[in-house]
C-alpha cells in the first residue's frame, strides 16, 4: 500500500527537525484575505438591497450595474470569504489532527496566491459582465479551468498529511475533510462544464440544481462540520459527546446530500420521479443532521457557563441553533405544498442567508475569534468590541431572516391569489426596507471586528496572549498534538 | 471502515457518482433524443419585431450588424442579447420557467415543456430561482419594441413601482437610440417564446408538445415572421408548421413532409 510506504518515509524525518507543525503565517494571510473579500461582499449586498428600494446609490455606471453586484455578493461569500476561511482552518487543523505537516510551505503560498487571483479574476469578470449562468458559480468561463487546478493543488497539499498520518483511527473532522476536498473538485466540474458545453435545457437543469446544492452541501457543510467538531471540544476542553453519532452524521451526509439537487427546480420540466426522489432524500437528510445538532448540544451540556466566558463558543452555539432552525425549515419547505407558495420568493433568500451566514459564517467567526490572538500573539484589543460584533451581527441576521421570511410568505400568497405584480412590489417595500436596515446592523458589527482585528495585530494593548491550548514547541514527534488522544 | 482510502473511495467518489447517475444522468434519458438547436437554426426566420427594430433604428442597426443578412444579424443579436441577459443577472430576478402550480399557468400561460429549452441559448438553462419581475419564457411580443426601448432606459418611467435597474449603457449618448447591446437584448427578449405556436388550453395533461400538437392542429407561429423568403410563392400549408424554418432545404422539407405527413413541427434534422 502506498500509505504504508509514505508512513515509513515520514518516520524517517530526523528528530532534530524543528520546523513548526502549523504554518501560522499562512493561516493568518488566509484569514486576512477572507476578511477583505467579506467586507466587499457585505457592501455589495447592502447596495443590492437598496436597488429593491429604488435607491441605487451608484447610477449610470455600467461596471457597477446592480445585477452584477448581486452576483459579486454571492460569489465573494462562497469563494472569497468561506473558502479562504476554510483554507485557514485546514492549515491549522489538519496538521494537528494528523501529526504531519502539509505537503509544502511553498505550495501553500502558491495556493494562497492562486486562489485569491482566481477570486480577483471572478470579481473583475463579473464587473465586466462576463458571468456564467450557473447560480453560485457565476465565475466567468475563462476562470473555471483554473478553479479546477486550484482544487487539485489543495488535494496535493492537504491529502498528503492525511495519507501520511500514523494515527490508528481518523477523527471525524478528517472524515469530512477527506471527502470534502474531492467533492469540491467533482462538484465544480459537474456544475460549470457539463451544462455549459455538453448538455442543454432539461438535461442540464438537474445538474445546475446539483451544483447549487452540492457547493453548499458537499463543500461548505463538510468543512463547517469538521471545523465545529475540531474547535468546540478544544475550547470546552472535553471530548465530543459521541464519536459514533458523528460518524452517522458523516455517512448520512455523504449518501443523502448529493441526491437532492433537483429540489431547487421543483415545478420545472424535470421528470417528476427526479423531483420526488429529491424531496424524499431531503427529508431523509434532516434525520441525519439532527445527529450533529444533538452531538453539539450534548457536548456543550455541562459547560453552559462557556457561553458567557468564551466568545468563540457563543458563535458556535448560535450557529448550531441556526442550523437546527435551517434543517427544520428544509424538511418542510421542500414539500410541494410549501413550494407552491414560497418557491420564487424571498423566503428562499432568507433561508440562504440563514445557512450561509447564520451557520457557516458564524462558525467561521467563532474560529477567527479563537485563532486571532494565537496568530498575532496579542490578546484581543477590546473585549467590548467583541461583544458589539456578536450582538449587532446576531440582531441583524435575526431581523433579516424574519423580515425576508415574512415578506416571502406575503409575496407567495399574493402571487398565488393572482395579485397584480405592482401591488406585490408595493407590499414588499416595508420588508425590503427592514432588510436593508438589518444589513446596516451586520455591517456595523463587522466593522467592530475589523477595528478589533487590526488593533490586536498592531498590539495597541501590550498583553501577550499565552496559548494554553496548543504547545508552542509541538513538532511532528509530539503525540499530544493529536486530538485523537483527547 | 475508518481508513482514509475507504472514505475517499466510497463517500468521496462512490456516493458522488451514484448521486450523479441517479439525479443527473437518469433525468437526461427522457430528453436524450431531443435535438439541441443551434442559434443559427433559431435565427432562420427572424420575428417581425426584429425586422421592425432594423427599420426603426437603421443607423444603429447598420452599425451593430454591418453587412449581415437578416438571419445573420438576428443570430448575432440573440448571442449578444443572451450574453447581456446573463451578465446583467436578469435571470436572478426573472424566471424562465412556468410551473404547473402556484398560479403560474393563470399568469404566464401553459406550463413549460422540455422542448422550449433544447437550444444553445439554454446551455445552461436560465430557469432562475427568484421571481421579482415576471416570468419571461414566453414574454416575446407581449410588448412593443418602443415599450422595451423606454423600459430598459429607466423602468420606473414606465412602471413607477418597478424595482428593475435602469440600463443607460444600452443606448447611444443621446439616450434615445439603442446601441448594439440595447438592440440585442430587445431582440432576445422579444424572441423568447415568440416561435411557439398558440398553445391550446385543452391539452394540459400531455407532457410533450410533439405528441400534443400534430402539425395538422398547429396554426403556425403566434406572430407573423418576416424574411426575404416570405416573398417566395406559397407552396402549400406545410411551411406553416415549419416554425424552425430550415429555410435552406425546402426540398428536403417537402420530401420529409411527403414521407411522414404533416409531422414536421420540430423539423427534420
Amino acid at each position: 500500500m502506498a500509505e504504508t510506504s509514505l508512513a515509513d518515509a515520514a518516520a524517517q524525518v530526523p528528530m532534530t527537525d524543528t520546523t513548526p507543525l502549523v504554518e501560522k503565517k499562512l493561516v493568518k494571510f488566509h484569514i486576512m484575505s477572507a476578511a477583505l473579500w467579506f467586507s466587499i461582499a457585505l457592501l455589495a449586498g447592502l447596495f443590492y438591497s437598496m436597488q429593491l428600494l429604488q435607491q441605487w446609490p451608484l447610477p449610470k455606471i455600467e461596471v457597477l450595474s446592480p445585477g452584477r453586484i448581486r452576483m459579486i455578493h454571492t460569489n465573494l461569500i462562497a469563494f472569497g470569504f468561506l473558502t479562504n476561511s476554510f483554507l485557514a482552518m485546514l492549515y491549522w487543523t489538519v496538521p494537528r489532527l494528523t501529526g504531519q505537516r502539509v505537503a509544502s510551505k511553498t505550495l501553500g503560498w502558491i495556493i494562497w496566491g492562486a486562489w485569491n487571483a482566481i477570486i480577483l479574476a471572478t470579481y473583475i469578470g463579473l464587473h465586466m459582465g462576463e458571468a456564467q449562468a450557473v447560480e453560485w458559480g457565476e465565475t466567468p468561463v475563462w476562470v473555471d479551468p483554473f478553479v479546477v487546478v486550484g482544487a487539485i493543488l489543495v488535494w496535493i497539499q492537504l491529502y498528503t498529511p492525511i495519507v501520511r498520518s500514523r494515527e490508528k483511527s481518523m477523527y471525524v473532522s478528517l472524515w469530512y475533510f477527506s471527502a470534502g476536498f474531492v467533492w469540491l473538485g467533482l462538484t465544480y466540474i459537474m456544475g460549470n462544464f457539463f451544462p455549459q458545453y455538453l448538455v442543454a435545457g432539461n438535461a442540464a437543469g438537474p445538474l445546475l440544481g446539483l451544483y447549487i446544492h452540492d457547493l453548499v452541501g458537499l463543500w461548505v457543510t463538510p468543512m463547517g462540520w469538521g471545523m465545529m467538531y475540531f474547535f468546540v471540544p478544544i475550547i470546552l476542553r472535553k471530548p465530543i459527546w459521541s464519536h459514533a453519532l458523528s460518524l452517522v452524521g458523516f455517512w448520512g451526509l455523504a449518501f443523502f446530500y448529493p441526491l437532492q439537487g433537483v429540489h431547487h427546480f421543483l415545478g420545472s420540466p424535470v421528470p417528476m420521479f427526479a423531483q420526488y426522489s429529491a424531496v424524499i432524500s431531503t427529508i431523509a437528510v434532516e434525520i441525519v443532521v439532527v445527529s450533529v445538532i444533538i452531538n453539539f448540544f450534548m457536548t456543550w451540556r455541562g459547560s453552559e457557563g462557556a457561553l458567557q466566558r468564551s466568545m468563540p463558543i457563543r458563535w458556535f452555539w448560535l450557529g448550531a441553533f441556526c442550523y437546527a432552525v435551517t434543517c427544520l425549515q428544509c424538511a418542510f419547505q421542500v414539500t410541494l405544498t410549501f413550494q407552491q407558495v414560497i418557491h420564487f420568493t424571498d423566503w428562499v433568500v432568507a433561508h440562504a442567508h440563514l445557512v450561509m451566514f447564520g451557520v457557516f459564517s458564524f462558525w467561521t467567526f467563532g474560529m477567527i475569534e479563537h485563532l486571532w490572538p494565537k496568530l498575532t500573539g496579542n490578546e484581543w484589543w477590546s473585549p467590548s468590541l467583541r461583544r458589539w460584533f456578536f450582538w449587532l451581527t446576531a440582531f441583524g441576521l435575526g431581523i433579516m431572516f424574519v423580515s425576508l421570511t415574512a415578506g416571502g410568505l406575503v409575496e407567495g400568497f399574493m402571487a398565488l391569489n393572482l395579485t397584480p405584480r405592482e401591488t406585490i412590489l408595493q407590499s414588499m417595500r416595508p420588508f425590503w426596507l427592514t432588510r436593508t436596515l438589518s444589513g446596516l446592523s451586520i455591517i456595523a458589527g463587522w466593522s467592530c471586528l475589523m477595528v478589533n482585528m487590526v488593533a490586536t495585530a498592531r498590539a495597541k494593548r501590550a498583553v501577550s496572549h499565552v496559548d494554553t491550548e496548543y504547545s508552542p514547541f509541538e513538532t511532528v514527534e509530539d503525540e499530544e498534538v493529536s486530538i485523537g488522544a483527547v | 471502515m475508518e481508513r482514509f482510502s475507504f472514505i475517499f473511495l466510497v463517500a468521496g467518489l462512490g456516493f458522488f457518482t451514484l448521486a450523479f447517475m441517479v439525479s443527473g444522468w437518469i433525468p437526461m434519458l427522457p430528453v436524450q433524443d431531443l435535438e439541441v438547436r443551434t442559434v443559427e437554426q433559431l435565427a432562420a426566420k427572424p420575428p417581425v419585431t426584429f425586422v421592425e427594430l432594423g427599420e426603426q433604428y437603421p443607423e444603429a442597426y447598420a452599425k451593430a450588424f454591418p453587412g449581415m443578412s437578416s438571419q445573420e444579424a438576428f443570430a448575432e443579436a440573440l448571442k449578444t442579447g443572451h450574453k447581456v441577459y446573463i451578465g446583467e443577472a436578469c435571470w436572478h430576478c426573472h424566471s424562465q420557467q412556468i410551473r404547473p402550480w402556484g398560479g403560474d399557468e393563470a399568469r404566464f400561460g401553459r406550463r413549460s415543456f422540455p422542448e422550449e429549452y433544447h437550444n444553445e441559448l439554454n446551455m445552461p438553462p436560465l430557469w432562475g430561482t427568484r421571481r421579482i419581475g415576471p416570468d419571461l419564457i414566453r414574454r416575446g411580443g407581449k410588448q412593443s419594441n418602443d415599450w422595451h426601448v423606454a423600459h430598459f432606459f429607466n423602468p420606473p418611467d414606465v412602471n413607477p413601482v418597478s424595482v428593475m435597474p435602469s440600463y443607460p449603457w444600452f443606448y447611444e449618448d443621446d439616450g434615445l437610440t439603442p446601441n448594439k447591446k440595447g438592440l440585442s437584448i430587445i431582440a432576445y427578449v422579444q424572441w423568447l417564446g415568440s416561435w411557439i405556436p398558440n398553445l391550446d388550453e385543452t391539452v394540459y395533461e400531455v407532457p410533450f408538445l410533439e405528441e400534443t400538437f400534430p402539425a395538422s392542429t398547429v396554426a403556425g407561429p403566434r406572430r407573423p415572421v418576416a424574411t426575404e423568403q416570405d416573398a417566395a410563392p406559397e407552396d402549400g400549408f406545410d411551411d406553416e408548421g415549419d416554425v424552425w424554418g430550415d429555410g435552406g432545404d425546402a426540398a428536403g422539407d417537402a420530401a420529409g413532409d411527403a414521407a411522414d405527413g404533416d409531422d414536421d413541427f420540430w423539423g427534420d434534422p
